[in-house]
C-alpha cells in the first residue's frame, strides 16, 4: 500500500537553499529547497544524528552541520561512501507542501 | 575450509571445546589488544590491506590511543593532551574499527579463540595481536613509594610532575637516557632546577659514544639541567614526601620531586598466563607470530631475535609485517635499525644504529658544538651514525645503515649527507620516524592524489603529524614534486580554484553585493557549497558590511545566532564586556535559565556565561528576557576580551585592565573576521588574563602598554609576538584595531591570527600596522566597517529575516514576553 500524502506546510516556509524539519508518523524528515524544487530526506545524519535541515545546501546536496558529511538530496547517498539516508517524496500543490514517506519506512502498526 | 588468513581453521585448535566462555560474535574478527601506538598502527595497516575484516581495538585506558612519544612536548607545555590523540574518534567509525575504551583483558584462551574482559564479557576472535606495551621499570629502592616520586609514562604522570615542579625547589631525574633527559629539560623549563642522576659514565650510553655524550652534557648544562654521572642511588628519603636521594657513597642530594626513567618492563602477564613463550618479552618469529599460531605480538611487549625495541619506528615496521601476516601470511621481519632523536628544544641529536665500530670517521667542531660521525663495520658497511648539533642528512645516513650499504669513502658520505636535500634520498628512506612514513609513500601520495600543500600531505600520509621535526623535509619533497613551484595557493573555493584575492577583486571591480551575484559571475560556491560561508565573509569584508546578506550562505550558527551543539540544540552566550557583570544581571540570567529549564549553565574560558541545551524555537524568547546583546560566541567574529582586575583592585596592577578591556571590546564587537578572535587585557606582566596567548593581547607594563598578536592556547599553543609598546591605553586600542583590520583584509578564511602571523611574518605585519599612514588608512576602513556592522543580531527576534528563522515546519518560535511581566512573574520577593 502506498503511504498517504500529508500536508506539512507552505512553500514559503522553506527559503531557497535552506531546510526545515517536520515529524510525520513518528519520523523526523528534513525538507530542503533548491532551485529545482523541494527535496525530503531523513532529518538525522546517520553518523552522529546531526540535523540535516540545518545544513548548507549547494548543487542538490546538503552538508551536515556537525561533521560535514554530504548527502545527495535526490538519492540520499553520502558522497564520501558512508551510509546514506532515505529519500521521501515532496509534492507541491497550490503553494502548499505535501509529504509522502518512502514506502518501506512506515512502522508496521501504523 | 580455509580461514580468511590462509591457515586452515582446523589447525588453529578446536574452538569452544570445554571452554567456560561464550562465543557469540564475529568469528573472523581480529582482536587488537592494547591501545597504544602499536595497537593503533596494527589497526591502520590491517585496514589498509583488508577493508572488510572485522577489527576490534581493546584499550585498557578510557581514552583513545595517543602519541606517547610526544609526552615530553606535553610536559614542556608545547602541546596539549588533545593534540596527542593519534586519531579523532570519527576515524574509528569511519574505518569500521570497533574501538572499546576501558576494556581490560583478564584472560586469553588462544586455543578456543576467546578473550575474557574484566567486566565479565567475552569476545571471540580468529586472530589476536598483543600490543600490551610496557610499564616503566621501577627499581626496588627503599622509599620508591613516597609521594613526590613519579614514573614518566602517561599524560597523568606529566600532569602530576608539572604540578609538583611548580612548587618544588629541586627536582631529580634518575636515568640519563633519551626519556630522562627530555623529562629533566621539561621540568627545568617549568622553572624548577633539575639534576639528572645517571648510573654510568656517559649520557645515553646505548646510543652515543664518549665524544658525543660529552658535548651533549655541555648542551644540557646550558639548558639548566645539571648532570651527575657514575652515581648510584641507594634509597629515596623523606618524611611524608620525598625530600632527597641517598646515594651509594652515603651523601644525600636534596629533591622534592623525583622522576624515575631507567627503562621499560615489557607487559607480558596476559601472554604468560595464556601459555605463550615469554623470555624478556613475548617471543615472536619473523612473521610477528608468537608461540601460538593464533596470536601475534607487536611493539614493546614483543621480543624478536632476542631484541626488544623501545623506540617508535620499529613499532611501525612490525605493525606492517603483522598486517601482512594476518592478511596474506607473507609478513617477514628482519629486525629494525634503531634511530633515536632527542626531542629537546635547542639540542639537535640523532643517533642511528651502532655508535662505535671497526672504522669510525668523524667531522667535529668543538666551538660550534657539532659532531658528525659515521661508523662502519669490519666489512666496510654502514653500521651507525651519531649527529649532534648538525643533523642534516640523517635520513640519508639512516638509509645507508638500514640497507647495510658498503661505503668506500666514508668521509665523503658524511660530507654529502650534510648537503643532501630531499631529492637525494632514496624512496625507501624513512622521512617520518614517528609514524614510519618513507619518502616513496609521500611522493606517491602527492602524485596520486594531487596534493598541493604541506598541510594536505601531513593529513593524508601522517608524515609530520608526530613530533613534527620532519615537516621541512615534507615541504621540500612537495616542492620537488611540484617542479619547484611554490605550494598551491590556498583556494577559498577549491572546486573552481579561486583564491581569496581574485574573488575579492571580482567583488570590488564588478561591485558585487551578495554571494549569489558572486556565484553567478564565476561559479564559486556552486559545487560543494563548503566555501559559501567564506564567500559570505569575503563579500561582507570587501563591501565593508554594506553588502546584501544571504543566510543560505551562512553556517547554521549565523542563521540563528547561536552555537549548534552535538544534539542539535544551541548555546546562548550574552555579551558581558570584559567579563564584568552585576548582581542584577546575574539574577536575570539565573531567572531566564530556570524558566527555560536550561540544561547547563557554564562559565566559559573567556569569562562569559553559557546557557546550554536550548531549542531553536526558544532562542528569541531567551534573548528577549535576557535583555542583553549577543556575545557572538557562535561566529567567526570578535569574541571576548578577557580581563584581570588591574588597577581597580590588584596590588600589582600597573594599568587599567578593566577600563581598557571593556573599551576594546566595545570598539571591536560585532565585526566578523576570517576566524574567531579572542583577546585579553591584563594589568601587569603576571598576565592573569592570559594575554600572551590571545589573538590580541594587551599587557600593562611600567610606563605603557605592550600589544601582543598571534598568540594561541587552543589546539595550538603559541606565545604572541610583541607588535609594539605604546604609552597609553588609547594608543594600545588603536594599534589593536589596526592589526584587527589588517587581519580582516589579509587573513585567509578560517586562518587564525597565529597561523596568519606565522605565514606572513611579524615583520611584514609591523611594516603595515606601525606605519603612520598605513595605520591611519586601516583605522579609517575599520571605522566604516564597524559603523555598518550589525551591533546585535539577537534583535532579529523582533524582525526575523524569515517567518521560520527560528522554527521548523511543525513548530513556532516561543512568544516574546515583555521583560517586566516576566520579572514580575518570577517571584522570589526581590
Amino acid at each position: 500500500m502506498t503511504p498517504e500524502l500529508h500536508r506539512i506546510g507552505r512553500v514559503s516556509d522553506v527559503p531557497l537553499f535552506e531546510g526545515r524539519s517536520v515529524t510525520l508518523a513518528g519520523r523526523r524528515v528534513a525538507v530542503l529547497r533548491t532551485p529545482d524544487g523541494f527535496h525530503a530526506i531523513d532529518a538525522a545524519c546517520p553518523h552522529a544524528g546531526g540535523p540535516l535541515a540545518d545544513g548548507i545546501v549547494a548543487d542538490a546536496c546538503v552538508t551536515c552541520p556537525l561533521h560535514g558529511r554530504r548527502f545527495d538530496l535526490r538519492t540520499g547517498a553520502e558522497l564520501g561512501g558512508h551510509p546514506g539516508v532515505t529519500v521521501h517524496e515532496v509534492v507541491v500543490r497550490d503553494g502548499e507542501l505535501w509529504l509522502r514517506l518512502a514506502p518501506d519506512t512506515l512502522p508496521l502498526a501504523a | 575450509m580455509r580461514g580468511r588468513f590462509g591457515a586452515p581453521l582446523s589447525t588453529l585448535g578446536a574452538r569452544g571445546l570445554g571452554t567456560p566462555l561464550v562465543a557469540s560474535e564475529a568469528m573472523n574478527r581480529v582482536l587488537v589488544i592494547g591501545g597504544g601506538i602499536a595497537g593503533q598502527a596494527v589497526c591502520e595497516r590491517l585496514r589498509e590491506r583488508d577493508p572488510d575484516v572485522p577489527i576490534a581495538l581493546l584499550c585498557k585506558e578510557t581514552v583513545p590511543p595517543y602519541d606517547r612519544v610526544a609526552l615530553s612536548h606535553l610536559l614542556a607545555g608545547e602541546t596539549s593532551r588533545d593534540e596527542l590523540q593519534l586519531r579523532p574518534l570519527e576515524w574509528y567509525a569511519d574505518h569500521d574499527v570497533d574501538l572499546r575504551l576501558g576494556a581490560a583483558v583478564e584472560r586469553l584462551d588462544p586455543d578456543a579463540g576467546l578473550c575474557a574482559l574484566a567486566d565479565g564479557s567475552a569476545l571471540a576472535f580468529e586472530r589476536a595481536v598483543l600490543c600490551t606495551g610496557s610499564d616503566p621499570l621501577l627499581p626496588p629502592l627503599p622509599g620508591i613509594d613516597l609521594p613526590g616520586v613519579f614514573a614518566f609514562r602517561d599524560p597523568a604522570d606529566c600532569d602530576a610532575i608539572a604540578a609538583r615542579a611548580r612548587s618544588a625547589r629541586h627536582a631529580i631525574v634518575i636515568g640519563g637516557g633519551l626519556l630522562g633527559l627530555e623529562a629533566a629539560r621539561g621540568i627545568a623549563g617549568l622553572g624548577c632546577p633539575a639534576t639528572v642522576v645517571h648510573l654510568v659514565d656517559r649520557l645515553m650510553e646505548r646510543q652515543l659514544d664518549e665524544g658525543a655524550a660529552a658535548l651533549l652534557l655541555e648542551a644540557m648544562r646550558e639548558l639548566d639541567v645539571a648532570v651527575r654521572l657514575d652515581t648510584q642511588t641507594a634509597a629515596l628519603v623523606g618524611e611524608g614526601a620525598v625530600s632527597g636521594l641517598l646515594l651509594a657513597d652515603g651523601s644525600v642530594l636534596a629533591a622534592n620531586l623525583v622522576v624515575i626513567s631507567i627503562g621499560i618492563r615489557p607487559q607480558v602477564a596476559l601472554a604468560r598466563a595464556a601459555g605463550l613463550a615469554v623470555e624478556r618479552a613475548i617471543v615472536v618469529d619473523d612473521r610477528m607470530v608468537t608461540s601460538h599460531p593464533r596470536i601475534l605480538a607487536v611493539g614493546e611487549c614483543a621480543q624478536h631475535r632476542g631484541v626488544v625495541y623501545g623506540l617508535v619506528a620499529p613499532i611501525h615496521e612490525q605493525a606492517a609485517v603483522a598486517a601482512a601476516t594476518l592478511t596474506s601470511g607473507t609478513g617477514a621481519y628482519a629486525g629494525s635499525v634503531q634511530a633515536a632523536k632527542l626531542k629537546v628544544m635547542g639540542v639537535d641529536l640523532v643517533a642511528v644504529g651502532d655508535a662505535t665500530g671497526a672504522r669510525e670517521v668523524l667531522a667535529a667542531d668543538a666551538a660550534a658544538r657539532t659532531y658528525r660521525k659515521l661508523v662502519l663495520d669490519a666489512d666496510g658497511r654502514a653500521a651507525g651514525a651519531v649527529l649532534l648539533g648538525d643533523t642534516r642528512g640523517h635520513e640519508l645516513l639512516l638509509d645507508h645503515v638500514r640497507r647495510g650499504e658498503s661505503v668506500a669513502d666514508p668521509l665523503d658520505l658524511l660530507r654529502r649527507a650534510s648537503e643532501a636535500g630531499a631529492a637525494d634520498l632514496p624512496d625507501g628512506a624513512q622521512v617520518c620516524n614517528c609514524n614510519g612514513v618513507c619518502k616513496g609513500a609521500i611522493v606517491e601520495a602527492i602524485r596520486a592524489r594531487g596534493l598541493g600543500s604541506t598541510q594536505e600531505v601531513v593529513a593524508v600520509t601522517r608524515a609530520g603529524a608526530g613530533c613534527g621535526s620532519c615537516k621541512p623535509l615534507v615541504r621540500e619533497l612537495l616542492a620537488i614534486e611540484r617542479g619547484g613551484a611554490g605550494e598551491e595557493p590556498a583556494y577559498l573555493c577549491p572546486c573552481r580554484k579561486r583564491t581569496r584575492e581574485d574573488l575579492g577583486a571580482l567583488v570590488r571591480e564588478r561591485g558585487l553585493e551578495s554571494v549569489s551575484e558572486l556565484m553567478e559571475t564565476c561559479g564559486a560556491g556552486r559545487d560543494c557549497g563548503a566555501c559559501k560561508p567564506g564567500l559570505a565573509y569575503l563579500v561582507s569584508q570587501v563591501r565593508e558590511n554594506r553588502h546584501r546578506e544571504e543566510r543560505h550562505a551562512r553556517f547554521i550558527n549565523d542563521r540563528v545566532h547561536a552555537n549548534i551543539q552535538n544534539d542539535g540544540t544551541f548555546s546562548v552566550i550574552p555579551r558581558i564586556r570584559g567579563g564584568v557583570t552585576t548582581p542584577a544581571e546575574l539574577r536575570r540570567i539565573a531567572d531566564v535559565a530556570e524558566r527555560h529549564a536550561v540544561r547547563m549553565v557554564k562559565i566559559t574560558g573567556g569569562q562569559r556565561i553559557d546557557l546550554l541545551g536550548l531549542r531553536k524555537e526558544q532562542l528569541p524568547a531567551v534573548w528577549e528576557e535576557l535583555g542583553m546583546p549577543s556575545g557572538h560566541a557562535y561566529a567567526k567574529a570578535v569574541r571576548t576580551v578577557k580581563t584581570c582586575v588591574g588597577t581597580d583592585f590588584c596590588r600589582f596592577g600597573l594599568g587599567d585592565a578593566i577600563g581598557v578591556g571593556i573599551e576594546l571590546e566595545r570598539r571591536m564587537e560585532g565585526l566578523y573576521t576570517p576566524h574567531k578572535v579572542k583577546s585579553a587585557v591584563t594589568g601587569c606582566p603576571h598576565n592573569c588574563a592570559e594575554a600572551y596567548v590571545k589573538d590580541i593581547g594587551l599587557v600593562a607594563v611600567e610606563g605603557g602598554w605592550e600589544i601582543y598578536v598571534g598568540g594561541a592556547a587552543g589546539a595550538t599553543v603559541r606565545r604572541g609576538d610583541l607588535l609594539d609598546t605604546v604609552a597609553d591605553g588609547e594608543a594600545a586600542i588603536r594599534l589593536a584595531l589596526a592589526f584587527l583590520q589588517h587581519y580582516r583584509e589579509q587573513g585567509e578564511y578560517l586562518e587564525r591570527t597565529y597561523a596568519w602571523v606565522e605565514r606572513v611574518g611579524i615583520a611584514a605585519v609591523r611594516e603595515v600596522v606601525l606605519d603612520p599612514a598605513g595605520q591611519a588608512e586601516l583605522l579609517e576602513r575599520y571605522a566604516i566597517a564597524k559603523a555598518a556592522a550589525d551591533p546585535d543580531p539577537w534583535l532579529e527576534r523582533h524582525d526575523p529575516v524569515h517567518p521560520k528563522q527560528f522554527a521548523e515546519l511543525d513548530s513556532e518560535p516561543e512568544p516574546l514576553t515583555p521583560i517586566d511581566i516576566v520579572l514580575a512573574g518570577a517571584g522570589g520577593g526581590r
